[in-house]
């Protein structure tokens, strides 16, 4: 949506959220991931790297991608590093 | 002689596959070429009163699959256009009297005689899908522009990739162009971007479709000269007949307020 629309407060139009919609159910479709399934991944994921590294639980992020008709799962983990900054 | 076997799928129902089925086998005919339409959804036949030959059923497929006829006798010739015929669907059977098996056995006889055989596919994913496939030299998916749809043509795709019938080919029915343009609804290049699959057809929404259909005429046959649908699916026969045919421009450019609304949308 451009700046105008945004200063006029307008609502996302219905194609524009239709694709966007499309687009995330057949990220899913096509991997046969659930959401359900990705969320049980991300705890596995947080469990085998909290072993070896302090990691900011909370704000670890996996998620499925698409490029063309190729699927792709990325997991973002970010460290706490032991002095305290990130 | 050989002819091409096209399948007419879509996964979802209720997007246009059976009238899309009759207009372009009409609109081959018409471009004097030797056509056979089948209807494969046995149990619910349809594609006999689009094309207006609900009156002259003797035999069908099922008939001839199980001997009962000859595949002469099955094939209703349309009088309006020499050289297109149609083989009807059982209407008192289920899909399991077919087999994929059969279809091959059936299309590898009429692509003897035949430059087309178009076979209008039922809806879903089982056993009617597999045996409306299973012959296909080309796959062309329906979809409409919304989002149920869509879906089901990525669904359809992926099946059509695994049976090694791939890559099928997209035609998008019911595209409202003032509907677009206005934002509310997905564009065909949307759609394309999503689905990642050659286009051979657009249909724009048109209410001569449902008067032709009202009289069981093919909107090809009525000359079609005043519907835009009826030269969309004429130009979709072209392009199977390898032309390269130009889309129709079906941009509307819409009111001074839709530009306008336009503009607040950054389009």
């Amino acid at each position: 949506m451009s700046w105008l629309g945004r200063l006029l407060g307008q609502k996302e139009k219905s194609g524009t959220v239709a694709k966007q919609r499309l687009q995330m159910v057949l990220i899913h479709d096509r991997s046969e991931v659930s959401p359900g399934l990705l969320e049980q991944i991300k705890d596995d994921i947080i469990e085998v790297i909290a072993q070896r590294l302090t990691i900011d639980r909370e704000n670890v992020e996996v998620n499925l991608t698409q490029s063309a008709r190729e699927s792709r799962l990325v997991a973002e983990i970010p460290l706490v590093s032991r002095n305290g900054r990130r | 002689m050989s002819g091409k076997v096209i399948t007419i799928t879509s996964g979802k129902g209720g997007v246009g596959k059976t009238t899309l089925t009759a207009n372009i086998a009409a609109a081959l005919a018409r471009s004097g070429k030797k056509v056979v339409a089948i209807d494969a959804d046995i149990g619910l036949r349809n594609l006999d009163v689009v094309m207006g030959l609900e009156n002259r059923i003797v035999y069908d497929l099922v008939d001839i699959i199980e001997g009962r006829c000859r595949l002469r006798q099955a094939m209703i010739k349309d009088k309006r256009q020499p050289e297109l015929y149609l083989i009807p669907a059982a209407q008192t059977r289920d899909k399991m009297a077919v087999s994929p098996t059969d279809m091959i056995l059936v299309c590898d006889q009429l692509r003897q005689e035949m430059d087309y055989v178009v076979i209008d596919s039922p809806a879903g994913i089982e056993r009617g899908f597999r045996n409306a496939i299973a012959p296909a030299d080309q796959v062309l998916i329906v979809t409409n522009p919304e989002v149920s749809a869509v879906r089901d043509a990525d669904r359809i795709i992926g099946l059509i990739e695994a049976e090694e019938k791939g890559p099928g080919k997209l035609i998008v029915n019911r595209l409202k162009p003032e509907m677009v343009a206005r934002g509310d609804m997905i564009s065909v290049e949307d759609i394309l971007d999503i689905l990642a699959i050659e286009l051979v057809g657009v249909i724009p929404e048109d209410e001569s479709i449902l008067i032709s259909t009202n009289q069981g005429l093919p909107v090809v046959m009525t000359g079609a000269n005043g519907s835009s649908a009826g030269q969309a699916f004429t130009n979709v026969a072209r392009r199977i007949e390898g032309q390269k045919i130009p889309f129709l421009d079906l941009t509307a450019k819409g009111s001074l307020l839709d530009r306008m609304r336009g503009w607040v949308n950054g389009r």
